[in-house]
């Protein structure tokens, strides 16, 4: 499996390189350096002289792919795109264009936006594995056809309303947790508790419907069928027999996405206040912060591949019939 | 039994939160102290005084960056004050063989001028490791090594500081800082033209470090001795005592450079950009711009005191009652970044921001307009909040690209097809429609508040509008009808193409929401037969366009850097046309005689001549026409009942000072409007035993049937 899991890495490294060259394309092709040091230098007394200063200052000075003055290898090293992606494989992600360091801005918003994410994605599996299991145990009765119905109305719902609306009942009308904010360590609960919940709710519909079908594949399956003609009975049959093989799907599903739990969520952040990672990717694509849009760009990459790496790793834990080689 | 520990457990978990204020954001040790809560939808770019020039930058560190001059807070028309200087500057004109002139010399004579400022003894730096010094006089942390420098976090992981008196080269320092190419001030290129030296030190120093800047010269600026120094400025220009009395010109200790600079700490965000140092009335004490921002009392705050004198009905209003108590009133200002309006909006009516603007969505909610004069609503009242409006020194305009074909030009067609655009735009519909009221139509190119605005039927744009019933009114379309058919466009066709005439819009709006704005455009010109294409764009492409002159007609806005007109004219000065000079007038406007006019104006004092030249250039360019003047917006602020002290000034930042908060009432409200409400818990436990017993009796009604 080592041999597999180095493999699997070195392939990630052409990935990488392609994306960051993906990246840099489109943002160069919408933006030029001077538009950038406009960007960043205001609206109020911009001359060309300041223009060419922040980009001798920022290092958009030389040519973006090939520097036709340079000597030998200069031509491609002393270029933006070689400066500004080479320090990307090391982690080592730079200055943004503001003048901040964005491994420190990345550590620091890395962990509000995991507060949030995290108790999500755990109380959603439990919640949505919970509803399902339900709506499977009433299969035929009325409470699940209300319960799909419920199901398809919650999916219906625009993520903003459930904000929204969540926001003005249970922080403003009930006054039950601040409406928004972030503090540390224990302090967070209280600002944490409505986004997740919300984060919950609005994902059940969808949760419950995939689950329910998950579930429904496996109750008809011979071996359920074995266990129902062994005397057991049809909650026993769920819970014993039904939950543990439907896992490996539910598993390998969740696992995909656990790294990309670190970049956080957009609308969520921003209603919320709560400084994580999905915020301050779309504020530096707004502000043109190129440092910033490269660096959460090829970050999301990295994760990507981790996590797609950890989906195969899983199939080997929960399913001992596959291998990987 | 177990239920029973549960219950007490719950009963106990209950006495332990206080249940009166769940949804209070803040530390329960907060309670009743003198902290001041503000929010922030943007986080600062720049905190450094000679980068920063943006107002979300300007409201932290006009509080901790003390230039030699300051606005009186209460008085009006805005006053220049002495701040940390003690006088106003001795101001000296010199001739070109270096003699002094007298205070009426001819301008013509004048080569330089030279501001000669005293600055008080005795003011100290806020405490800043980068001023720690050790028992042998060295700096503590101006060598740190590497491991030193891993322990670090924030600047709160120093475990000394210091401080040390603030002495004029401080202040020469900070010019020389603006002038140094790897700053990257936005004055440096501005101020290359006014203060002596400047340029030459620029091009000296460009490749040495900030931290070695502080003994190469700059022949403008001398330190006469600790506490007095003198900046030489070429010719003749009196707006250079507002550049003074803004942060660009605070002083800055040689030392925050050497500390800053060393390697390493920008890795940790520890730079001056981040952490400043001042001697202004707070410090920031903690900087995390994506969450909170945090202001506390600087206790090396030099004495100053409220004002004692103010406009008539200061007093009445209760903010002369501080008068004469030292500055400042607040402990601590705790910035939360909010970036969503709905949120900002509950929390300030939840007791948890003391001040707050009015969003669009909210707006109705706070303000009604009885009689044409808003008004707050009932329930607004009833928490007794307050409110401030004023008008902001600043303007809207839609400009005419002056080198464009159609509607450039000086030609009489073209002037009088810009004047008929000019009364078919009704502002006056767009601020009631768009921005609720809260603006004024313009009558020229300066707003009110600033030297040289005319009020009543004097100051009104005599080409747009006729003055009725004591007011201005926007003149009949058919005025504009007949203006566009001598123009050449009779209803509006261009008689080349024999159909509607089109003009482009020039925008950088592209979202949904602005769509009804670009309808409402349309329908302005529609009421002259004449087609508007709206060309929205990105906002590069778009400086783009107007850098080379491509756009036709587009909207653009100023806000005043200091309250003098010729920060205004100067926007339509042809030697800082946009595409001849790159300068800031957007419309390529040129015309001699105004230009003459403005080169006169702008190097006099304020006087009866001075206003007489205003006048008349406010007549070229109403005649001419290079831009609708749009709007001035008009600030509403709220605030509650026990924000006190607050009086709106549109040009100083420094206000936190003379601020103060009653405690007590706001703690005794809060609690009045917070008691959460438990009753919808009983439903949602009803419902959820009403399912549980629905489904219990289900299953167990299933399982019976199939063992039958």
């Amino acid at each position: 499996m080592i041999n597999y899991i180095i493999r699997r890495f070195l392939y990630a490294i052409p990935i990488l390189i392609g994306v960051n060259i993906l990246t840099f394309v489109l943002f160069f092709i919408i933006n030029s350096p001077d538009d950038m040091a406009r960007m960043q230098l205001g609206q109020k007394h911009v001359t060309q002289q300041a223009i060419d200063n922040w980009k001798q200052q920022h290092g958009y000075d030389v040519p973006l792919l090939w520097n036709e003055k340079a000597q030998a290898a200069e031509k491609l090293t002393n270029t933006i795109f070689y400066q500004k992606s080479v320090g990307l494989f090391l982690f080592r992600f730079g200055t943004s264009d503001s003048g901040r360091n964005i491994g420190a801005d990345i550590k620091e918003r890395a962990l509000p936006s995991l507060a949030v994410a995290l108790p999500t994605l755990i109380i959603g599996l439990i919640a949505d594995i919970c509803v399902a299991l339900m709506v499977v145990l009433f299969r035929g009765s009325k409470l699940e056809l209300g319960g799909m119905i419920l199901c398809v109305i919650l999916m219906s719902v625009s993520s903003l309303f459930y904000i929204i609306g969540g926001q003005f009942v249970i922080a403003k009308v009930l006054r039950w947790v601040p409406i928004s904010g972030y503090d540390d360590g224990f302090a967070a609960v209280k600002f944490i508790i409505l986004p997740v919940l919300i984060g919950v709710f609005s994902g059940l519909g969808s949760g419950v419907r995939w689950y329910r079908t998950l579930f429904l594949e496996e109750v008809e399956k011979d071996y359920v069928r074995t266990a129902r003609a062994k005397g057991l009975t049809e909650t026993q049959t769920l819970f014993r027999h039904v939950l543990p093989n439907a896992m490996i799907p539910i598993l390998t599903g969740v696992v995909v996405v656990l790294p990309m739990l670190f970049m956080g969520s957009l609308i969520m952040e921003s209603f919320f206040s709560i400084p994580g990672l999905g915020s301050y990717t779309i504020d530096a694509i707004n502000s043109q912060d190129f440092a910033i849009v490269r660096a959460m760009v090829f970050l999301g990459s990295v994760l990507y591949v981790i996590g797609l790496l950890l989906t195969d790793i899983s199939y080997t834990l929960v399913d001992p019939r596959v291998r990987l080689s | 039994m177990p239920l029973c520990k549960i219950t007490i457990l719950f009963a106990l978990l209950l006495t332990a939160c206080d249940v009166s204020q769940l949804n209070n954001p803040y530390p329960k040790d907060q309670d009743g102290q003198a902290i001041l809560y503000q929010s922030f939808d943007e986080r600062p770019k720049h905190l450094d005084p000679a980068i920063a020039y943006s107002e979300n930058e300007y409201a932290f560190i006009a509080q901790i960056y003390e230039p030699p001059f300051q606005y009186h807070y209460l008085k009006r028309p805005y006053q220049l004050i002495p701040l940390t200087a003690t006088k106003m500057p001795d101001i000296q004109y010199v001739n070109k063989q270096g003699e002094k002139l007298g205070a009426n010399a001819d301008i013509k004579d004048i080569v330089f001028t030279d501001y000669i400022i005293d600055i008080k003894p005795g003011i100290r730096y806020q405490p800043h490791p980068a001023l720690a010094k050790a028992a042998n006089n060295d700096y503590v942390f101006h060598h740190l090594n590497e491991n030193q420098i891993d322990t670090l976090s924030t600047l709160a992981g120093f475990n000394a500081t210091g401080s040390r008196e603030l002495i004029a080269e401080d202040y020469i320092y900070q010019i020389k800082r603006l002038a140094h190419p790897k700053t990257q001030s936005p004055i440096a290129e501005m101020m290359k033209n006014y203060i002596v030296g400047f340029g030459e030190f620029s091009e000296k120093v460009k490749q040495l470090p900030k931290s070695a800047i502080k003994d190469v010269p700059m022949a403008g600026v001398t330190a006469i001795n600790r506490y007095q120094y003198r900046i030489r400025i070429n010719g003749k220009y009196p707006q250079f005592m507002y550049w003074l009395a803004m942060t660009f010109f605070a002083p800055m200790p040689w030392e925050a450079d050497v500390f800053y600079d060393q390697p390493g700490l920008a890795d940790k965000n520890i730079t001056l950009d981040w952490y400043p140092i001042g001697t202004g009335a707070y410090l920031l004490s903690e900087n995390n711009p994506n969450r909170r921002m945090v202001l506390e009392k600087n206790p090396n705050f030099h004495l100053e005191t409220y004002p004692s004198e103010g406009e008539p009905e200061d007093k009445h209003l209760g903010l002369l009652n501080d008068a004469g108590k030292p500055l400042p009133f607040i402990d601590k200002v705790i910035f939360t970044l909010e970036k969503e309006t709905i949120p900002r909006w509950t929390k300030f009516l939840q007791g948890y921001l003391d001040a707050s603007g009015i969003a669009s969505d909210s707006f109705d909610q706070a303000i009604q307009f009885t009689g044409g004069s808003a008004e707050l609503t009932p329930s607004m009242l009833e928490k007794n909040i307050q409110l401030q409006t004023s008008v902001e020194t600043s303007i809207f305009y839609m400009g005419f690209n002056m080198l464009d074909a159609t509607v450039g030009g000086y030609t009489e067609q073209a002037r009088k097809l810009r004047l008929a655009i000019s009364i078919a735009v009704d502002y006056e519909e767009l601020i009631s429609i768009f921005r609720n009221g809260r603006g004024i139509a313009g009558q020229g190119v300066l707003p009110p508040g600033i030297y040289g605005y005319e009020e009543g039927k004097a100051g009104i744009n005599p080409y747009s509008y006729d003055w009725k019933d004591s007011k201005p009114q926007r003149k009949n379309i058919a005025v504009a009808r007949q203006l566009i058919k001598e123009a050449g466009y009779d209803n509006g066709i261009d008689p080349k193409t024999r159909e509607a005439l089109i003009l482009y819009f020039d925008t950088t709006s592209s979202s949904i929401d602005d769509r009804p704005m670009f309808n409402w455009y349309r329908k302005q010109l529609e009421k002259l037969g004449i087609k508007l294409v709206i060309r929205a764009t990105d906002y590069n492409r778009f400086q783009d366009k107007i850098r080379k002159g491509n756009a036709q007609i587009y909207v653009w806005g100023w806000n005043a850097d200091y309250p003098d007109p010729e920060n205004f004219f100067f926007l339509l000065y042809g030697r800082n046309s946009k595409v001849e000079f790159g300068g800031e007038n957007a419309s390529n406007y040129q015309n001699p005689a105004f230009d003459r006019l403005f080169e006169e104006m702008r190097n006099m004092d304020n006087s009866p001549q001075r206003f007489q030249l205003i006048q008349q250039m406010q007549e070229i360019v109403r005649h001419d026409s290079p831009w609708i003047f749009g709007l001035h917006p008009k600030q509403f602020s709220l605030f509650h009942s026990w924000f006190l002290n607050r009086k709106t000034h549109v040009i100083a930042n420094n206000t936190l000072k003379y601020q103060r908060l009653d405690t007590i009432a706001r703690t005794q409200q809060r609690q009045a409007w917070n008691r959460p409400n438990f009753w919808p818990l009983l439903l949602v436990g009803a419902l959820f035993m009403l399912i549980t017993f629905y489904a219990v009796s289900t299953v167990r009604s299933r399982a019976r049937k199939s063992l039958q």
